[in-house]
């Protein structure tokens, strides 16, 4: 490790240190934006992993840093999986269906950054899920 | 975004780490690799979390998921349910224990919730093993900037925050390094107090475990504001995970040049070693401590002349406690004002307690001062176990006192609590219910002090034991009321005469239960009573000869065969041979024993 020789080598180690501790801030903010995948064994089945992969990958690209995506239980609603349930805070939670691969980036670009809902997408009435 | 999908945190403090925390992460580890998930989920051992009660404590992010009491076989429930399925383990959530509620994220926590950590800022956060964890919260930046001001600016700003020092005195910490940067010599020294012998106090343990570098970072900053160019942390060699973080911290910000020579590329050259304190009591006294860092033995000697004069080999030295060091970064980052913001007009800032005793919520909490003692007993701590009732608290270890229920509301700070004839001390706060028998308390903290006085002086050598021998006195029925009174001159003496602060504060467990619970001292020695139930010579426990049905169960545990009695006939107490354990008390089903 090259020594640090001044505040622009500090903050230089910190940005590459930032990763690290990136998810755990996040963690500790209140006003942190929740996604929540539904990874039961049907939502896997139809790719939720994959979802939730292109998700953290949006959000890393877009440098987005009050966001958290969460894994869930089966939330009820196999026929539209993958589920993604946004949950902003002070803000009904959005429940969206049929959420993979592209639409996952869409939903990022447009209901996180834009504030647009992704109306095609909604499904019915959202619950509070038993894990909460 | 990291490419990690989940944070997994063990709590690595000494507590957790006593009950297997370091198996648990191994046991984590180990399935996460077979599952191949060893890229989604990173695995993070950190400081304390505070609430050791409930250790050892294991934290999922980013849900923020509090798992308490978990055991090296939960690992594989926690990964193929919390990570694989997404479901969270509900047997290994916190129960609240009023409510009894189950509660999921330490945020949603009583505990958790009246706390604001600065000193403790990145414990339980952080990788204390881990230098770039550190970086990444900011860590380092305060040294920086304190470099691009000059000494002056920095001492200003010091006492411009009002900063007192933790380690118990509450002496201003700007001040005493305006001391020493206005001393002359070439050579200085900073001395960091680790030696924390108070009796249940691990304040300063947790810091230095959870984040070793926050200590290191405001060493440094006082070394550039009295142009010192060494320093030495003095800490208990009991302390051995404490001593190991501490080196690797060390060792770690020296390869990265935050230590040594030209730091930040300025002529401030800085080094820091560790020296291993063989855990006297007396020993934490600043002059003691200096001495024995010298290679004598650890004795006071008479100030002035003050440590930042004539300190380590007779140079300017500033030696401030492990708590106030962790400060002082987030003071010179966020500013004076910020700190100000904090606490209250004489006392700003926050402070770490360890709380214990009969307390529901046992543990380290961190809180701004002038919070009131209520809200730490209650809010916090969640009141009274088993729904007792609360007498008192005793602060500042055993030169502290004990204060009665008529003060909860009292705001804490140095100068409440001393005004209260207690003391903030190193920050023990031990709570007692209505069980615990007063002048035995005071008992208990007298024989600390009679054991560890170093003897050089005649009121604390001498006066200590005949203190002592007077408690005993009291405790076993043998006082008069003119011992009462010759026990609070002599404590008044002893407070006036002693040479260090061992002595100067010995007698206030004493002198503080005789001011607030003067009853109980008469009941001992006018009516030859315990009404705690406490001291054996003055109980006695007689059955209840219409509750007792005969079981027999006493007899049986009675270990001198004092109980008997037919069984379903009522059984009795042979006086003479009881030798008051009490196993019959605790054992009888049908409340027909008493003490009385
Ligand atoms: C008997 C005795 C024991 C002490 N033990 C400690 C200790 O363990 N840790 C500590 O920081 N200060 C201890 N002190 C207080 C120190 O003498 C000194 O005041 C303190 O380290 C100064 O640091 P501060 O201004 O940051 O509080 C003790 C004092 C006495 C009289
Ligand atoms: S007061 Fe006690 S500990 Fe302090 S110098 Fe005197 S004898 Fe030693
Ligand atoms: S245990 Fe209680 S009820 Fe049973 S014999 Fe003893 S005093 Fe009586
Ligand atoms: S207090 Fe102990 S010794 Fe006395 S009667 Fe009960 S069990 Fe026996
Ligand atoms: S040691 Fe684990 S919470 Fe304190
Ligand atoms: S000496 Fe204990 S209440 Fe008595």
């Amino acid at each position: 490790m090259p020594k640090i020789k001044s505040l622009e080598d500090l903050l230089k180690q910190k940005e590459s240190a930032k990763d690290k501790l990136s998810l755990r801030k996040v963690a500790e903010n209140d006003n942190v934006i929740t996604l929540r995948v539904a990874m039961g064994t049907c939502g896997i089945a139809a790719g939720a992993k994959e979802t939730f992969d292109k998700l953290l990958e949006t959000i890393e690209e877009k440098k987005l840093e009050n966001i958290r995506v969460i894994q869930t239980g089966c939330m009820g609603y196999c026929h539209a999986e993958p589920t993604v349930e946004v949950v902003e805070p002070g803000k009904e939670p959005i429940l969206y269906g049929k959420i993979s691969g592209d639409k996952a980036k869409e939903l990022i670009e447009k209901h996180i950054l834009n504030g647009e809902l992704l109306q095609d997408s909604i499904i019915g009435e959202t619950h509070t899920s038993i894990n909460e | 975004m990291s490419s990690y999908k989940y944070h997994v945190l063990i709590c690595g403090g000494t507590g957790c780490t006593s009950s297997k925390s370091e198996l648990i992460k191994d046991n984590l580890e180990n399935l996460i690799k077979e599952k191949g998930l060893e890229n989604d989920v990173q695995v993070v051992r950190t400081g304390c979390f505070g609430f050791c009660e409930q250790g050892p404590i294991v934290k999922f992010l980013p849900d923020n998921t509090f798992y308490v009491q978990v055991k090296p076989e939960d690992a594989e429930e926690l990964v193929n349910e919390h990570i694989v399925k997404g479901r969270k383990v509900e047997r290994l959530l916190y129960v609240e224990p009023t409510e009894k509620e189950k509660i999921d994220e330490s945020k949603k926590m009583p505990f958790y919730k009246k706390q604001i950590r600065v000193a403790l800022r990145n414990a339980g956060l952080i990788n204390p093993d881990d230098i770039d964890e550190y970086i990444a919260n900011d860590g380092y930046q305060a040294l920086a900037k304190a470099l691009s001001m000059t000494p002056e600016e920095v001492v200003e700003e010091m006492k411009e925050s009002g900063l007192r020092g933790r380690g118990g005195g509450g002496f201003p910490t700007g001040l005493k390094w305006a001391f020493a940067q206005r001393a002359q010599g070439d050579i200085k020294y900073v001395v960091c107090n680790a030696d924390e012998g108070d009796p249940g106090a691990f304040m300063d343990r947790s810091v230095l475990e959870g984040d070793p570098h926050s200590v290191i970072e405001g060493m440094a900053i006082a070394a550039y504001a009295i142009g010192a160019r060494q320093g030495y942390v003095y800490i208990r060699a009991e302390y051995p995970l404490a001593v190991k973080r501490l080196q690797n911290a060390i060792n770690q910000a020296k390869e990265y040049g935050l230590l040594g020579e030209n730091i930040f590329g300025t002529d401030f050259s800085f080094d820091l070693e560790i020296r291993l304190g063989a855990g006297a009591f007396v020993c934490g006294e600043e002059t003691a401590l200096l001495a024995s860092i010298e290679g004598y033995r650890g004795e006071p000697r008479t100030k002035p002349p003050f440590p930042a004069n004539k300190g380590l080999w007779g140079k300017p030295t500033i030696i401030n406690n492990v708590e106030t060091f962790a400060n002082v970064a987030p003071i010179i980052l966020k500013g004076a004002k910020w700190f100000r913001s904090l606490g209250t007009e004489k006392s700003p800032g926050t402070k770490v307690f360890a709380l214990a005793g009969k307390v529901n919520n046992v543990g380290l909490v961190e809180v701004p001062m002038g919070i009131t003692l209520r809200e730490v007993i209650f809010d916090i701590g969640g009141g009274i176990r088993g729904n007792k009732k609360f007498k008192a608290v005793q602060t500042g270890g055993p030169s502290g006192g004990c204060i009665p229920a008529e003060y909860l509301d009292t705001p804490i700070d140095f100068d409440t609590l001393t005004a209260l004839g207690s003391m903030m001390g190193s920050g023990g706060m031990i709570v007692m219910d209505e069980e615990t028998c007063m002048p035995d308390v005071a008992k208990f903290y007298l024989e600390f002090s009679v054991e560890e006085s170093c003897g050089k002086c005649t009121p604390c050598r001498i006066g200590n034991v005949r203190l002592l021998e007077t408690l005993d006195k009291i405790t076993s029925g043998r006082a008069t009321m003119d011992d009462l009174e010759r026990m609070r001159i002599l404590g008044e003496t002893i407070k006036d005469s002693a040479l260090c602060g061992l002595g100067q504060t010995s007698p206030n467990p004493i002198l503080s239960t005789m001011h607030y619970f003067k009853d109980e001292y008469e009941a001992h020695v006018l009516d030859k009573s315990c009404p705690a139930g406490v001291c054996k010579n003055l109980i006695t426990y007689k059955i209840d000869k219409e509750k007792c049905v005969g079981c027999t169960a006493c007899a049986r545990v009675c270990p001198v065969e004092a109980i008997s009695g037919t069984i379903k006939n009522p059984h009795e107490i042979d006086q003479e041979k009881c030798i008051k354990c009490g196993a019959c008390y605790a054992t009888c089903r049908f409340g027909a024993i008493e003490k009385i």
